[in-house]
């Protein structure tokens, strides 16, 4: 921490010759411009939400709605597939969270805390699950939930998850090293159970950690498109993401662009809005993955 | 382990701990078991066989006759190819995140502001940034060729319709979509990199050039590693784009890319041995080029001691 501060210190109290000042003034709005540029289709996204067939078609370049239509929003909550696909994410999104987290954590616990042998094997052989792609175990999945009779429900979402994630796994590992071991050595005395110590020590310990790798996972989720895809046979247990992709199919033959892009603003806006809120913590734990 | 016979025993209080550590890993050993390491055994079993899910894989086994299937299809090799175009956008993420990064991390104002805005696309929804850019290249009605028109006057490009032009939009659109993630790495990189190293290249009189040459570049290259082996890893699962953005893989199967041929094959045409295989050459392809990738790193790649 203190390190930080005297880094921030010196940089703000050196003195930028005009040169430097100009340089930085450009840079300065050449960054923003782009930045700009950057978000720019998004916000055209949410204009066109809000357009008339007629200005969509006109086929002259328009940004600005005119009429505001808002009619869209409320056509789009009224589709029952819509509302089914929200619920069906929720449906998976809150015991994965629930159970994942805390199937993940233990373990990270265990593998920070506690000793025992093949520790570093096992660690090593979870981590090497992160660089193989989905693309190649789908088929051997999509045939073993197809066999198990799961595919007719949501649990070729839910159970997996429910069993930990790695990667999760991996970065509170790595935060709870940084929480001196004397703390276990001292609950161990007092005669605690492992258990215990997990639950009352450390969990509350990791809080912060955990809180960040759950809003990941709940995005990652949220934005899923080809698990779901494959492993749901039945229209009615499509999430969200498989929904507004069908929206598109069926609605950009008929026109609706506004639809569509109603559709695809309200999905979108859940992860915004964590992102938004937490940007900080989400941002910070990114760029732990990338210098780690 | 040798050290391990050396000792009497385990102590009860030790062998208690081991106990409550594997049952403590239990639940992500047993998923990586059932989720992981059988899909791949069964996977390697499966590419041998004319399996389609109805009719009996072990019945079928035909050897590597799948494989040599593949190898000859002119369909995979055109999805590969394009996989490998597709990558272009890759050196050119990395330039542009590097170049961004480097101008936000000189103090100037509104630094997190920017930063949030680039990172954006990187959060939205890959289904709905997909659906929102094929609106934005339509060729009638779509905000490129209104800008253009407005511009030029003239029409603009067919962006997803033409066969060369749709790999163009792909690559646009896969910048945008991940721009953010290698700017927020490369800044976190900067902020590493000691100042004082800077301020010997100053006293040396050393200009920009020579400190981004000598200093930045160099101590930027594990972050660039690391991107660089992220995104291939990435670029070669590409798929869901194709899957909004074109129908059937775009004209004349041009935006087709590998696991797009893969899904294809597999839950399309119901080919699930011949998919198998080609999963198997995906995961082999991923395997070399990570390996050659680690192999040459120590060549370029360099680490403040």
């Amino acid at each position: 921490m203190a390190k930080k501060n005297n880094k921030k210190d010196y940089q703000s109290s050196r003195v930028l010759s005009p040169k430097e000042r100009t340089a930085n003034i450009i840079i300065f709005i050449v960054l923003a411009l782009f930045a700009f540029t950057m978000v720019f289709p998004l916000i055209y996204m949410v204009a066109t939400s809000f357009m008339t067939k007629n200005q969509i078609l006109s086929g002259k370049l328009t940004i600005f709605p005119d009429p505001i239509l808002i009619g869209k929003y409320s056509e789009v909550m009224q589709k029952g597939q819509f509302i089914s696909g929200i619920i069906n994410t929720v449906i998976v999104e809150i015991p994965v969270l629930l159970f994942g987290g805390f199937t993940s954590s233990l373990a990270a616990f265990a593998f920070a805390k506690m000793n025992f042998r093949g520790k570093n094997a096992l660690f090593l052989a979870l981590l090497a699950t992160i660089m193989i792609p989905f693309a190649v175990v789908m088929i051997p999945q999509y045939v073993l939930f197809t066999r198990l009779r799961w595919t007719n429900s949501l649990l070729p979402l839910i159970i997996p998850g429910c069993f930990g994630n790695v990667s999760m796994i991996f970065f509170l590992r790595q935060n709870l090293y940084s929480i001196p071991s004397e703390l276990m050595d001292a609950a161990k005395i007092d005669g605690s159970g492992y258990f215990g110590i997990y639950a009352r020590i450390f969990l509350p310990l990791m809080k912060g950690a955990l809180g960040t790798q759950l809003m990941l996972w709940f995005m990652g989720i949220w934005n899923d498109y080809l698990a779901p895809t494959i492993f749901l046979r039945s229209e009615k247990y499509w999430t969200l993401q498989v929904v507004i992709r069908s929206f598109n199919h069926y609605y950009a033959i008929q026109s609706d662009y506004a639809l569509i892009m109603a559709a695809s603003v309200i999905a979108m806006l859940p992860t915004l809005v964590l992102f938004f809120l937490f940007q900080r913590v989400i941002i910070e734990s990114i760029a732990i993955s990338g210098i780690k | 382990m040798a050290g391990k016979k050396v000792k009497p025993r385990m102590s009860a209080m030790a062998k208690r701990e081991e106990r409550w550590a594997w049952l403590f890993i239990a639940a992500p050993f047993i998923g990586f078991l059932l989720f992981m390491a059988y899909p791949i055994v069964f996977a390697v079993i499966a590419s041998t066989s004319k399996w389609t899910g109805l009719n009996s894989l072990w019945g079928n086994i035909v050897g590597l006759q799948n494989y040599a299937k593949i190898l000859q299809d002119a369909k995979f090799w055109k999805a590969m190819g394009t996989t490998i175009i597709y990558m272009i956008g890759i050196p050119i993420g990395m330039i542009l995140g590097m170049l961004i990064a480097m101008g936000l991390n000189r103090g100037i104002p509104g630094k997190r502001v920017l930063t949030t805005m680039y990172y954006v696309p990187v959060v939205s929804s890959l289904v709905a940034v997909s659906i929102l850019w094929a609106w934005v290249f339509n060729y009638d009605y779509g905000l490129f060729n209104g800008i253009y028109k407005a511009l030029t006057g003239a029409h603009g490009p067919n962006w997803l319709g033409d066969e060369h032009m749709v790999k163009v939009s792909m690559i646009i659109f896969m910048v945008w979509k991940g721009l953010g993630g290698s700017i927020i790495l490369y800044l976190a990189g900067l902020q590493n990199i000691p100042r004082d190293y800077y301020e010997a290249a100053m006293i040396d009189g050393a200009n920009s050039l020579a400190k981004f040459r000598s200093i930045t570049f160099p101590l930027l290259s594990p972050v660039t590693f690391y991107i660089l082996i992220t995104t291939m890893i990435g670029g070669f699962q590409v798929f869901v784009e194709v899957q909004v953005m074109t129908n059937a893989g775009g004209p004349n199967y041009s935006a087709a890319t590998v696991v797009y041929y893969l899904y294809e094959k597999a839950f399309t045409n119901g080919q699930l041995g011949y998919g198998s295989a080609v999963a198997v050459l995906l995961a082999i392809i991923i395997f070399i080029i990570t390996a050659i990738n680690f192999r040459v790193q120590d060549k370029w790649v360099k680490t403040i001691d």
